[in-house]
């Protein structure tokens, strides 16, 4: 979240303070801002007519398609996931909660390789449903349903780690309320719990489309890397980069950069209006105004 | 509705969100990551200790573990520089560069492993000012612990300042009128309170950074026993159709971040007992 | 609607929060929970609302007029539950929470979307918030959105009203006014209500009976007056209202205080050795000479004034220190000044001996 106290730094002699600004200032620039604007001035190096030319590129098209189709299958799935646990988690106490929410962290940490890897794994030729899927005449692995697992994988937690937290710090009090008054639990979830978590909703919902439509390693494990076949956004952007036709590379590149960017903005905006709304929620407890 | 048979007092929609939570979980999650570890424990001893004890193999978990290291501390350093500022300091830009730190999580990891590879390779825009002086920035080990820098920044800082939004100076103020100088002040009081963050950022930019594949391998140059990553290494193995092989790599690099995250548990676990709070 | 409950007991892991407690509620008054917290008074009242569920026990009941409700879900048992914290619904307004309930009822309960309005607007009135429909919680005061609340409970008429702690939240002046504001609305409704609070003056005020509960036990049941005046326990006196203790002896059926050489006569004095003397602060008098062998001397250690009547605070010669009450004009006739030494007599005081001596 943003830092929002604002501390007495004035303790800090001015001369540290510079020093420090100005290192923290430089690294962020190099480190970041820099690489961000390299993209597009290499997308544009040819002029304005070459990085049209990219997108015509019938290839270039349908890695577009597949990675919107992806990200469109991946992310309401973990939707959906990520509010189901959250009710779970947030509104009931059971035994072994911490170990669920861990559980359901582990995509996060676990490299994208090896995320595909594990599919290969199940469904590869060699793996445990292997000779079935063949026999029946269904393709997993370097096929569309792949691609989808393994993006659904890699974005897993995304909902439900924005979720948790946040319906845990709102409690239960409203539903209860809505239960005496004689809703059931869909009209509770509905017209209760949605709209004061939809905030969150979007959070995670940004944050997750970000991932599954970026994602690399994953999809580069299970995908037959043939171009028009089941390449991705990035993964064309890969081949094409290893073709040396680096102006449509980075052409490409910069239609996930500005997804990148959009998704840094819309982030930003959404984690103000849940503290606003936090806060809000706090006052109502604490109010002591006079009739 | 859940009427009849239940007997204890429940908000309602357990049973559902609990058995559809376990059953996507295990599904997606569970089952294919012990099919991994299946596959691990049912190869031949002997197959398994070959492949992860094979010249190439230590050579990408040298560079893999190393280069992760290296490019966490240096993370803690500049990361802790960067959270301080912006949380103690005010300057034109402040918010700005707070929202910024976010980019590597936001950003696609090719598109940031080609723009890397434009900056640091050899004809890059920073690279090529430093290859008459010998120094590779790309196709080396540094381009990697580069790019592992790169995407690591967010998790020190972002984990670093919930911690300093805490010192609620009243600690510093009363250290100062019983006559501590700053730096004193900074050693004894601030930095024991931060160092549980500083560990758990630093833990969590090394977890990533071993497993992080697309921002390295485009400045890799991905050379066998030089600049290859343990990552890349599976997919070598994957291309070659030795399943097992790669399997084997994958599974002392998992174990590898499950014993990290154990240790973000643990140091958790340490600082309450230490501080007595949640 | 008559409210019974029979053996409820129930824990939270090691916490037990209430031990074998059974309560008859009659249909139409206003009956309060009265405790300390941790008392277990909202749990009970949870579990008579359906929210938490006893420990299981054959013997444990909840009937509401002689029906066994434990295996009703707390949407079935028409009770209307007013929460310590509002609970409004942050994202509807006003006119939206109090149709809630009336509007989630399946279609074939549901009234027409003419009756709700009519009904929200004449609780809207109850409330005193004409006009207030349209606005959303954030935009109301504290007093305001407890009166939402309570308008929402009502909405679905209920059987039994439950508060839990109403009014804790708010100032006193707001408490007061919306304390009198329930208690004519309870008179005018008759509905069943049952009120926590840890606040005696609200209890005492506005209830018809009061159940004062302690550590997960009930310690006594009757009007505020009884329980006052006539308390069953040492909890009960010390709790309600400001009260002196003396240590003393039980002997021949008098209780005789230590290191004083005064007597005190109780008609429910029982055997036993040690003795509690609980004595209200308006039941000693002062006097400038001895009125007999049961006066004790004291000096006054300070005059309070602020107030309907004037607080003394007196020290005993063995160093004690207690609490008198008199009224403006008795302090004007003693014309008392800080130090003085006088003398205090016991008018009446009610004997507890402890079960046991430690």
């Amino acid at each position: 979240m943003s830092a929002r106290k604002i501390h007495a730094g004035n303790n800090d002699p001015f001369w540290v303070r510079i020093i420090v600004i100005t290192i923290s200032v430089t690294f962020v620039a190099l480190m970041l801002v820099l690489p961000l604007g390299v993209i597009f001035w290499e997308a544009f190096r040819k002029g304005g007519a070459a990085y049209l030319k990219a997108f015509q590129d019938r290839n270039a098209m349908r890695a577009i398609t597949m990675t919107c189709l992806a990200a469109g299958i991946a992310v309401p799935l973990n939707l959906v996931f990520g509010i189901t646990a959250s009710w779970a988690i947030a509104k009931f106490n059971f035994r072994g909660k911490g170990l669920l929410i861990a559980l359901i962290d582990l995509p996060f940490a676990i490299s994208p390789v090896i995320s595909g890897l594990i599919y290969i794994l199940v469904f590869g030729m060699q793996g445990w449903l292997g000779k079935w899927l063949e026999g029946h005449g269904i393709q997993i692995i370097f096929a569309v349903p792949g691609i989808v697992l393994a993006t659904t994988f890699v974005t897993f937690p995304f909902v439900a780690r924005e979720l948790i937290p946040l319906m845990q710090e709102q409690g239960s009090e409203e539903e209860w309320a809505a239960i005496s008054l004689g809703a059931n639990g869909w009209q509770t979830f509905w017209r209760v719990t949605l709209p004061n978590i939809k905030w969150g909703v979007l959070y995670g919902v940004l944050l997750c489309n970000a991932r599954a439509m970026g994602e690399f390693g994953a999809v580069s494990v299970v995908s037959s890397n043939i171009r028009g076949g089941t390449n991705t956004l990035p993964l064309h952007i890969d081949a094409l980069y290893n073709d040396y036709n680096s102006v449509a590379a980075f052409a490409m590149a910069s239609i996930l950069a500005l997804l990148g960017v959009v998704t840094l903005v819309g982030k930003n905006l959404l984690e103000r209006k849940i503290e606003q709304e936090s806060i809000n929620s706090l006052e109502s407890r604490t109010t002591k105004v006079s009739q | 509705m859940f009427n009849n048979k239940r007997s204890k007092a429940m908000l309602p929609g357990f049973r559902l969100t609990m058995g559809y939570t376990l059953l996507y979980l295990s599904l997606i999650v569970l089952i294919p990551l012990a099919a991994l570890f299946l596959k691990a424990a049912t190869m031949d001893w002997n197959d398994f200790y070959d492949t992860i004890t094979s010249r190439r193999v230590q050579a990408a978990y040298r560079l893999t573990f190393g280069a992760s290291l290296i490019a966490a501390l240096i993370n803690t350093v500049f990361g802790a520089l960067v959270a301080w500022s912006i949380v103690r300091y005010r300057f034109a830009g402040r918010q700005l560069l707070d929202a910024i730190i976010d980019l590597p999580f936001a950003m696609p990891t090719a598109v940031s492993g080609i723009a890397l590879m434009a900056i640091y390779g050899p004809t890059g825009l920073i690279g090529k000012h430093l290859v008459p002086y010998g120094i590779k920035t790309a196709i080396s080990p540094l381009g990697i612990v580069i790019a592992l820098t790169f995407i690591g920044l967010p998790f020190l800082v972002r984990t670093l300042q919930p911690a300093l939004e805490e010192l609620d100076g009243e600690a510093e103020q009363a250290a100062a009128s019983l006559g501590a100088s700053r730096w004193q002040t900074f050693w004894r009081i601030m930095v024991p309170s931060l160092l549980p963050s500083l560990l758990t950022g630093f833990t969590l930019a090394f977890a990533r950074a071993l497993g992080e594949y697309g921002s390295v391998i485009f400045v890799a140059g991905n050379i066998p026993m030089k600049t290859e990553i343990a990552s890349l290494l599976i997919i070598s193995k994957l291309d070659d159709s030795d399943v097992p092989g790669a399997a084997a790599i994958a599974v002392v690099m998992l174990s590898a971040t499950f014993l990290i995250l154990l240790a973000v548990q643990g140091i958790h676990w340490w600082s309450q007992r230490m501080t007595g709070r949640a | 609607m008559s409210i019974e409950i029979r053996n409820i007991s129930k824990s939270f892991d090691s916490f037990t929060a209430l031990k074998d407690i059974s309560l008859k509620i009659e249909n139409g008054e206003l009956i309060s929970l009265l405790g300390p917290s941790g008392s277990g008074k909202t749990t009970l009242l949870r579990i008579i609302a359906g929210m938490e569920s006893p420990d299981p026990n054959p013997d444990s009941q909840v009937l509401f007029f002689g029906e066994d409700v434990a295996r009703k879900p707390v949407g079935d048992r028409k009770v209307g539950f007013v929460f310590q914290h509002y609970a409004l619904f942050k994202h509807m307004s006003v006119f939206e929470n109090i149709a809630f309930g009336l509007r989630v009822r399946p279609r074939s309960q549901r009234p027409a979307e003419s009756a709700i309005r009519d009904k929200v607007h004449s609780l809207l009135n109850l409330i005193q918030l004409e006009g207030f429909g349209t606005r959303f919680p954030k935009q109301l005061s504290g007093g305001q959105r407890q009166r939402v609340a309570l308008a929402r409970a009502l909405a679905i008429e209920p059987q039994v009203l439950l508060l839990d702690e109403p009014f804790g939240a708010l100032d006193a002046k707001v408490r007061k006014s919306l304390r009198d504001w329930l208690r004519s609305l309870h008179d005018e409704l008759n509905t069943t209500t049952i009120l926590v609070t840890h606040d005696q003056e609200e209890a005492l005020e506005v209830s018809d009976r009061v159940v004062v509960m302690n550590q997960a036990r009930i310690e006594q049941v009757g009007a505020p007056d009884e329980v006052f005046h006539q308390p069953a326990s040492e909890f009960v006196i010390d709790f309600l209202g400001n009260v002196n203790v003396f240590h003393g002896r039980v002997n021949q059926g008098q209780a005789v205080l230590e290191n004083h050489q005064t007597s005190i006569s109780d008609p429910f004095v029982p055997a036993g050795e040690n003795a509690n003397v609980y004595v209200r602060p308006n039941d000693i008098s002062i006097d400038r000479t001895p009125t007999g062998k049961s006066s004790m001397a004291a000096t006054v250690t300070r005059i309070n004034r602020a107030g309907v009547h004037a607080k003394i605070s007196l020290e005993l010669t063995n160093k004690e220190e207690i609490r008198v009450d008199i009224t403006m004009e008795q302090l004007m006739e003693l014309h008392l000044q800080l130090g003085d030494s006088v003398f205090v007599h016991l008018n009446k005081a009610r004997v507890f001996v402890p079960d046991y001596t430690i």
